[in-house]
């Protein structure tokens, strides 16, 4: 029908003189424009009911030829249009021929209607698949969207190590996306074939030639970082990372021919996959990179480069800024009030966020002392102790094998959290759970601080199905001379064990503080789903 | 005089020993283990009871437990010491009752029976003389001695019954009893060993490497991992320094930890221990309880801007309560922790107990 009229159009275009002949060229072109959006999903239910057709009868393949040599010969239409859209009328035009081939004798109004009767066919048989279907998903179109979601996810890759299919498809991808695949190293202890374990000496980057041209040198710099163990601990991630990403966006220009929404995105994949190779995105780092690319694309196409730009880089600070920084605040605001004077607070390797409770506390004149527990082989308590005794507060050092010497004497527990999984389950550094644990058998309450940024959707009961494991030579010691495990590699049946992360059940944890507020453990789907409504 | 000769020898091997005792707590001795420990003080003992000087039994328990006393003061965390002169007391006691030709085992428990029934209080000195008295209780001494050599053999033997195939067995640090028990059932069965490395003196890295030559799947995981594999374990079996009376241990710090984890999984805790480790004390005795070694292995002296702002600790040991105990297993079978009490008074006389 709007063929029909358009070319009608063409035809008064060419019989009028110049100045009318520009006006309805502008004219063509709005109406066009409109036309094309409309005609655009039209050419799309149009195509896929040839499709089906074609599928029914097995439809013979001159029609395809006749189309073929109908697109060649794109009449002049596609130039009043945006280039984008030349492909839609393409076919259609095609299948215009096609048809007014086939059906010579019928007039134009009668394929407009045929037409018009096959849209309405397409429509109501795809309502009545989705009828069909609404009974096997969950989804209903009535209810909330964000209520009962099917969850059609996919496996993470670094959890599919064992899977030889699974490490095809990322070596694929990652050769497709020109970033260095990094090796496993050393025996792996079969309860984890399913996980990376990479060596700190061999650095990804060291397969990068220079310079770079796919990955960004600042993210090249972070990966780095990220691998060696310069950076770590999940909230110093998530900032390296949300600041990288805000140099990579200063860098960025758009080609031409592109959007930036788009653009942007695809160019951050490759990042993120290297990055991931370098070290496993932690879980806020995830619910970072979901919200930046959620802004990307939620930039408006009529947006200028340099507006867009700006206003990404002022998202990012607006993130951080609430979500770590003045979180931050508003936990030690609630902490506060559970410190009492003479209290003395047991804590467990370098969380920032506890140290910052434990300054702030301090700052405010509550008389408490610290013990702070460490454990091998990653040490992270000395770096607390400094953090902690320049503050002027008093403090005493054990390993986490003196736990149950230690802990009559305590009053509380302050633990960090890496991620509150959807279960309730607490996510932290390996360690944490054993804390927990024994507090529990000497009735000592344990509190988790955890901004809610970290929260996460996934669920997990054990310490084994999705972990990471660090580099096992960090295990060798030398005591006395002697290092005992120097040649494990060597020793068949030896196989060293580093994990990072284990999982804390709820009944440990008698509460958590958030940003929202003090909650039990088991509320963190509350917090979700509230978060997501939010949104 | 060869009296004087071989009591300044004897008094030379008493002040030798003492000091090895004396160094032994730092790592440094030569004595290696309880059961070298054990059989040095028994060797040592049967030299005083052969060469120093007296004329009935009294006068030689006086002198053992004078010595006893000094030995054990030398070394206090090392039970072991304390324990074999109250087995060799022991023995001397029933040496005597059998030369006088009464029998030991009624005169064992204190009941109110007995009370009643006795009247007064045995006066049993131990003043009276038998010649052969010296020559029975060196034999017997011989006789404890064997056993004590036998001691890890007769606990591996029992390694199969305890044992199935494809295990996940859990230990913690190095115990000489368990790397036998393990390598005794590694020559029938296949299982995997976890160990745990005790920082931070780390001698579960030693463990593992001797089990891996044996060709044991091993897997060496530090400290704070312990809970997070505990969930894939099926025993966990380990070694002590001491058994206290109430059934509970004294063992390397972290060992509480482990055994708390296997409370929560509900995994059997077996503890391999020979008997002479079992000893008359109770542990609510605060202040001798603990040994505390240099805090440099916890926070080494390169901290050193924040060393003098700090308390550092570093325990060797931890105490287990009996209620997280499954099993014991000794040189004489398997036990529950609730029997320890009558095994102690078969071993140690009631009058012993403080020395």
């Amino acid at each position: 029908m709007a063929d029909s009229d358009g070319r009608q159009v063409d035809g008064v275009n060419h019989a009028t003189d110049k100045d009318v002949k520009l006006q309805e060229i502008a004219l063509a072109k709005n109406e066009g424009k409109e036309l094309t959006k409309e005609e655009k999903q039209r050419l799309r239910k149009e195509k896929k009911q040839h499709k089906k057709n074609k599928k029914d009868d097995k439809g013979p393949p001159e029609k395809e030829k006749e189309k073929e040599k109908a697109s060649v010969p794109a009449p002049s239409k596609p130039a009043t249009q945006s280039p984008a859209h030349k492909a839609a009328p393409a076919p259609v035009h095609a299948s215009e021929s096609a048809a007014a081939a086939e059906k010579p004798a019928k007039s134009k109004a009668e394929l407009r209607a045929e037409r018009r009767a096959r849209q309405d066919s397409e429509r109501t048989s795809k309502q009545g698949k989705k009828e069909g279907g609404q009974q096997s998903a969950s989804s209903k179109p009535k209810a909330t969207p964000n209520e009962l979601q099917p969850v059609v996810k996919r496996l993470p890759e670094h959890v599919q190590v064992d899977d030889p299919a699974a490490l095809k498809k990322l070596a694929k991808k990652l050769e497709r996306q020109q970033v260095p695949l990094r090796s496993d190293y050393g025996y792996k202890v079969s309860l984890f074939s399913h996980l990376h374990q990479y060596s700190r000496k061999s650095p990804p980057t060291l397969q990068i030639s220079i310079p770079a041209t796919v990955i960004h040198p600042s993210i090249v710099r972070l990966g780095l970082q990220y691998s060696q163990g310069i950076i770590a601990g999940s909230n110093a991630r998530s900032v390296a990372l949300l600041h990288t990403f805000k140099q990579v966006i200063q860098d960025y220009s758009t080609p031409p021919n592109e959007e930036l929404s788009r653009d942007l995105v695809n160019k951050l994949s490759p990042y993120i996959s290297f990055l991931s190779q370098c070290r496993p995105l932690s879980a806020s780092m995830g619910n970072a990179i979901k919200y930046i690319k959620k802004e990307i694309s939620n930039i408006p196409s009529q947006c200028k480069e340099e507006e867009a730009k700006g206003k990404l880089q002022a998202c990012i600070d607006s993130y951080i800024n609430e979500k770590i920084i003045l979180a931050s605040e508003a936990i030690s605001k609630y902490a506060i009030e559970k410190i009492s004077d003479g209290d003395v607070i047991l804590v467990y390797g370098c969380s920032s966020l506890v140290n910052h409770i434990l300054c702030k506390a301090f700052e405010k004149q509550r008389k408490f002392r610290v013990i702070v527990v460490d454990s091998r082989p990653r040490l992270e308590g000395r770096e607390a102790l400094r953090r902690l005794v320049k503050k002027g507060i008093r403090c005493t050092y054990v390993l986490i094998s003196a736990l149950s010497y230690i802990l009559p004497e305590v009053s509380k527990v302050f633990l960090g959290a890496h991620a509150l999984l959807a279960n309730g389950y607490v996510m932290s550094r390996v360690g944490t759970s054993q804390i927990a644990l024994v507090a529990k058998a000497y009735n000592v309450p344990v509190l988790v601080c955890c901004e809610t940024y970290k929260f996460c959707e996934r669920v997990q009961t054990d310490s084994f199905v999705s972990n990471e494991l660090d580099d096992p030579d960090d295990l060798i010691v030398t005591r006395n001379g002697k290092s005992h495990l120097e040649n494990w590699q060597t020793v068949k049946s030896l196989g060293l064990l580093n994990l990072v992360y284990d999982v804390t059940p709820p009944d440990f944890v008698d509460l958590v503080i958030t940003d929202l507020g003090m909650i039990p453990c088991t509320s963190v789907p509350v917090v979700l789903r509230v978060k997501n409504v939010d949104q | 005089m060869p009296g004087a000769d071989k009591e300044t020898e004897l008094s030379e091997r008493i002040e030798a020993f003492l000091s090895e005792l004396k160094r032994c707590g730092s790592g440094a001795g030569s004595l290696r283990g309880s059961a070298e420990t054990a059989r040095e003080t028994t060797s040592l003992l049967r030299r005083i009871t052969a060469q120093a000087r007296w004329s009935n039994a009294g006068d030689l328990m006086e002198i053992i437990r004078k010595e006893g006393r000094r030995m054990t003061a030398g070394q206090p965390s090392e039970t072991t010491v304390g324990n074999m002169v109250r087995r060799v007391l022991k023995i001397i006691r029933e040496e005597y009752a059998r030369s006088r030709g009464s029998t030991e085992e009624a005169d064992q428990q204190e009941s109110l029976h007995k009370l009643l029934t006795s009247g007064g209080s045995s006066e049993d000195n131990f003043r009276q003389h038998f010649t052969h008295l010296k020559a029975n209780v060196i034999e017997a001494i011989n006789e404890l001695l064997t056993e004590l050599e036998g001691t890890t053999d007769n606990i591996s033997m029992q390694a199969l019954e305890h044992i199935h195939s494809n295990e996940v067995i859990m230990t913690i640090g190095r115990s000489r009893t368990v790397e036998a028990f393990l390598k005794d059932a590694a020559r029938k069965r296949k299982f995997h060993v976890i160990v745990a490395e005790c920082a931070p003196f780390c001698q579960g890295h030693e463990m593992a490497t001797s089990l891996s030559k044996e060709d044991i799947e091993t897997t060496v995981i530090p400290d704070a991992a312990i809970f997070a594999v505990m969930s894939r374990v099926n025993k966990v079996i380990i070694g002590t320094q001491t058994v206290l009376a109430n059934g509970g241990l004294r063992a390397v710090n972290g060992t509480h930890t482990l055994a708390l984890a296997a409370k929560h999984h509900s995994t059997p805790l077996i503890v391999c221990a020979p008997m002479f480790k079992l000893s008359p004390q109770f542990p609510n005795e605060e202040d001798t309880f603990h040994k505390f070694v240099s805090p440099h292995e916890v926070l080494p002296f390169t901290e050193g801007e924040i060393l003098s702002k700090v308390n550092a600790h570093c325990p060797v040991f931890d105490y287990v309560p009996p209620e997280l105990i499954t099993l014991f297993i000794s040189n004489i079978g398997g036990n529950a922790p609730s029997y320890i009490y009558r095994l102690m008074s078969e071993l140690y006389h009631p009058e012993d107990h403080e020395l």
